[in-house]
């Protein structure tokens, strides 16, 4: 061992020390807790000021239209904003993203035009100065439409392909915050150092060049995240030696990661097994009791809540609600069979009680059959009490990624610090197929974006005829896909490369290239319309296919009925193989998801009727759920159709939320969490990937849609992610109400 | 071998019908026609819905993974009227060591149905009306009929929840409570007592059904109303 910091005094050393490693110091030091939650303790009173405080300014921006201010003066960025505070008298924890609380920064570097016209929605003026700073510098978006060609742009333009991050930082990345804490900067810094000097000694390729280049950034980067702790008065150079140094150097980490980028999802990663071992280690020196450890945690959560990124109103179409996707993984079982549930997973878990139902940070759960079962029971009782949190297998993600991933965003599980993600947004299947259907022309807007073949339209839709004609153009479809994913994150990287959250990775990182599928019910319904029942296309006078005639029944997903449930899986192990046949950049490795965030109201909108007697503009299901109110056998049964989805197909999340009324879990609240448990325990085992939990009745939402006031706080899951209700549109309000709510019968 | 039945539908998650995450069969026919019935459209059998038993236990068995410790309640219509179909159904759930309840409203009793009870774990014995007069009024069948079928369970030892139905100027008063107690006083197979509101839910499947539902106009049971009876009603049974 080269050096043993002072400040790692009391901890089992072992290879960690001298690279970083989180992982083996996790093994080595951490506290496995199989307890129930009676340990918890209520908010100090500095907390209850402090989330008074806050509550204060969520108002303010409530009533302010959503945004309670912008800096239009300042690109934001790590040093650039003084140090700012809520209420400095009773925060513990310390740091704000801007110059004040809620304001949002200025983030350009993704593309100018999307900065200036969401300044413009909420009646701000972009400065002149940065204007013309701006004028001078080629952003990631103006890199894209550099070479996007006529075909991408028509499928972006038609929304075959949507939200695609080629106007806003790419995200989904997880910085490896705990390494902040654990080593301080100036050893990162020396570690970063030497893998330049390492790689320096290779032949200059032009990919040893470009990360070559990066580690630079890198590097330089680590030290703006020194200088920027230090406007704060405090030194981060060295290792954290203390529980409150360790949250707060954690979050600095995290902190500097939202000034520097405004990624779609800006995930925290799993750090509360790690802050645990520091908690512990206080507990046990006599410095800190319990009370003093949930209120390190409490104060953390409350400053996660502060975070903000400026989005267009187009933006918020797709990612309604304002989300941060500030993931933090909690849970999961350790390879060696040890629960790295601590009394940390707890305590994260009990700030939606202690601080009040929140959206963010978005608690994700790792299920595992082999959790304590006082845990399985306290995650139940807290969905059933908040509807705040999601699940996700962590029996099935730990065979792939080993037990310290974490999840980014909603679904897309990674190793933490060793892997990273080009996020690829999502393809909209249906529309591919009525595409396919019309010979490569696109339904509502007239143009030939496809390859040309003629229009299916005379007579009964042949099942076998159809499928081979949407295997061509799912094969067309993958090749264009692919082709813009390498565009946009060559691009990003070009021009905005995540400096910090890369230095927070190793260097030599794994990438995965995540695309996405839309509207799967609504294909596999069609497809099974067009096998079962009899569909007979109908033209307009344009003689393009504008809508079908079904006669007879067909099966429909979400009733675990094999006939269509196989088609719907079939469909996405025909994407990703398709998918794989095409060359990343940067060798990354293919994923595919089944997730659409809200963008499932947009999608449906930009899409024509389907076969599966689907109107024109109507929504699609959200994720991978069946469509609403064709689950004609209750819930388990749907929940066994999206189980039946491969995840080997989609390791990039299958995303299925999940809505329940509290009479149909049971006929008490004891009685309600262990039927959610055995729900949870049912679903998990069969190898399903992902749920969101909500406990609620519809009533209440339409109430909360007329009256919002009265439900400040109305958490609920959407797709992957939670909500404040009130957030949404009034559209994306409509849509939850009308999904499927399993009741009693 | 497997046997021939109408099944109306298969609610693959039910927590009200016995303990537990449940699988609920609707079975169809019913030799009633209860006032407040709330699945009219289960009263007849229909050539489209016939299934073998042995597609069912497979239907079913799908959802062990989630009622391996809750179970599987046959419920309807009247799941007795087809008893020999539903043995051979619940035998090859009970190889998987499934809890098997029985919502029946002991209108029904044979051999078949005594065979059936035999791998019963629960049965959930709606009582409906606490006298003859009533029960022929407003459900169509006899009384003597239920307690006889609680008799044999008594007799067989199979743990019984009794349900009943209350409805508000039919069956709600003091009396009511008081001779429900006293019909199911001294049976030790009666480990509890269900009272359930009446509720309207099932107008519209009535409408759908073009068939007359005689308490449109009555008002649903409040949950206040139901948990005051309850109260008065376990006093009673207390002091039996």
């Amino acid at each position: 061992m080269e050096k043993f910091y002072k400040e790692w005094e009391n901890f089992f050393a072992g290879d960690w020390c001298d690279k970083p490693d989180v992982r083996e110091f996790i093994q080595k030091n951490y506290t496995p807790y199989i307890g129930d939650e009676s340990f918890l303790c209520a908010p100090t009173e500095r907390t209850r000021r402090l989330m008074e405080a806050l509550n204060e300014k969520l108002k303010e921006e409530k009533e302010k239209g959503g945004v309670i201010g912008i800096d239009t003066e300042t690109v934001s960025s790590l040093t650039n904003y003084p140090a700012a505070y809520l209420s400095k008298d009773d925060e513990i924890i310390v740091g704000l993203q801007t110059g004040a609380p809620l304001q949002r920064g200025v983030n350009p570097f993704g593309g100018i035009r999307m900065a200036r016209s969401a300044c413009r929605a909420y009646g701000y003026e972009l400065s002149e100065q940065i204007e013309e700073e701006f004028h001078y510098r080629t952003t990631h978006n103006d890199g894209v439409f550099r070479v996007y060609t006529d075909s991408m742009r028509a499928m972006r333009h038609a929304g075959i392909l949507t939200g695609l991050p080629d106007a806003y930082g790419r995200g989904r990345i997880i910085g490896d915050y705990r390494r902040v804490a654990l080593y301080g900067i100036d050893f990162l810094i020396e570690q970063k150092k030497k893998d330049k000097e390492t790689l320096g000694k290779k032949r200059m390729t032009e990919e040893n060049i470009r990360l070559s280049e990066e580690l630079y950034k890198q590097i330089d980067f680590l030290g703006k995240l020194r200088d920027m702790a230090a406007m704060y008065g405090i030194d981060i150079s060295r290792p954290a030696s203390n529980a409150k140094e360790a949250v707060q150097w954690l979050y600095f980490g995290y902190l500097a990661a939202n000034k520097e980028q405004n990624g779609a999802a800006m995930s925290l990663g799993r750090v509360g097994t790690f802050l645990d071992i520091y908690l512990e280690r206080d507990i046990r020196r006599g410095i800190l009791d319990e009370e003093g450890a949930q209120e390190l945690i409490d104060q953390f959560v409350i400053k996660l809540r502060m975070i903000r990124h400026l989005r267009t109103p187009e933006y918020n179409e797709l990612f309604g609600g304002d989300p941060m996707w500030i993931t933090e993984a909690v849970g999961g079982m350790g390879e060696d069979g040890r629960t790295l549930v601590t009394k940390n997973a707890y305590r994260f878990l009990h700030t939606l009680y202690n601080l009040g139902s929140a959206p963010e940070p978005n608690l994700t759960v790792l299920w595992s059959a082999k959790l304590p079962e006082p845990f399985k029971r306290y995650c139940a009782k807290v969905s059933i009490d908040t509807d705040s949190i999601q699940y996700e297998n962590d029996d099935l993600m730990r065979a792939r990624y080993g037990d310290d991933y974490a999840i980014a965003c909603c679904v897309s599980a990674m190793k933490i610090g060793k892997q990273m993600q080009f996020f690829g947004a999502r393809c909209n299947l249906p529309k591919l197929l009525l595409l396919a259907l019309n010979g490569g022309r696109e339904e509502k807007y007239d143009m030939q974006i496809g390859p040309s073949m003629p229009i299916m339209k005379d007579g009964v839709l042949d099942y076998e005829k159809v499928v081979k004609r949407l295997d061509y153009y799912l094969g067309w479809l993958a090749g264009e896909y692919v082709d813009t994913m390498n565009v946009i994150h060559f691009m990003h990287d070009k021009y905005a490369y995540e400096k910090i959250q890369l230095a927070l990775h190793d260097t030599d990182v794994e990438r995965v290239m995540a695309f996405g599928a839309a509207g799967l019910s609504v294909i596999a319904d069609s497809l099974s319309a067009i096998k079962y029942a009899r569909v007979t296309p109908v033209c307009d006078e344009r003689g393009l296919i504008c809508g079908f005639e079904t006669e007879g029944d067909f099966p429909k997903f979400g009733n675990d009925d094999d006939r269509v449930d196989g088609i719907a899986k079939e469909i996405l192990d025909k994407f990703i193989t398709e998918l794989r046949k095409n060359p990343t950049y940067r060798g990354a490795l293919h994923t595919l998801s089944v997730l659409t965030i809200t963008s499932n109201v947009v999608y449906g909108k930009k899409t024509g009727a389907t076969p599966d007697g689907r109107a024109a503009g109507e929504p699609f299901a959200p994720g991978a759920n069946p469509m609403h109110n064709r689950e004609k056998n209750g819930a388990l049964a749907s929940l066994n159709s999206v189980a039946k989805l491969s995840y080997d197909s989609c390791r990039d999340g299958i995303s299925n939320t999940f809505s329940i009324v509290p009479d149909a879990l049971g006929k008490n609240f004891g009685e309600r969490v262990e039927n959610l448990v055995s729900i949870l325990e049912g679903y998990f085992s069969q190898n399903a990937h992902h749920i969101n939990v909500n406990v609620l009745d519809r009533q209440k939402l339409i109430d909360a849609m007329e009256n919002p006031d009265l439900y400040p706080n109305l958490t609920i899951r959407v797709s992957g992610y939670a909500v404040n209700f009130h957030k949404l549109s009034r559209e994306q309000q409509r849509e939850v109400i009308s999904r499927t709510f399993h009741t009693s019968v | 071998m497997s046997k021939a039945g109408y099944v109306h539908s298969l609610q693959s998650l039910g927590t009200l019908d016995g303990p537990g995450v449940r699988a609920v069969v609707f079975t169809e026919g019913c030799p009633l026609r209860c006032i407040y019935c709330h699945n009219p459209d289960t009263w007849e059998c229909r050539k489209d819905d016939i299934c073998s038993s042995e597609e069912l236990a497979e239907k079913i068995l799908r959802l062990y993974p989630y009622i391996k410790n809750g179970g599987v309640t046959f419920s309807g219509g009247e799941p007795c009227l087809q008893a020999d179909f539903i043995y051979d159904a619940a035998k090859r759930l009970k190889e998987r060591g499934l809890h098997i309840a029985l919502d029946t409203c002991g209108a029904v009793y044979n051999d078949a149905v005594e065979r059936l009870l035999t791998l019963t774990d629960l049965v959930l014995l709606d009582i409906k009306m606490t006298t003859e007069e009533d029960y022929e009024r407003y459900i169509g069948g006899k009384l003597s009929d239920v307690i006889f079928f609680l008799g044999k369970l008594e007799k067989l030892g199979i743990a019984t929840t009794v349900r009943h139905v209350v409805v508000g100027g039919i069956n709600d008063t003091a009396e009511d409570m008081e001779r429900l107690a006293s019909l199911i006083g001294g049976y030790t197979c009666v480990r509890e007592v269900e009272l359930l509101p009446f509720k309207k839910l099932c107008s519209e499947k009535y409408r759908s059904l073009g068939i007359p539902f005689l308490l449109e106009d009555t008002p649903q049971m409040s949950e206040s109303e139901l948990s005051r009876l309850k109260s008065y009603f376990d006093e009673i049974r207390r002091k039996n």
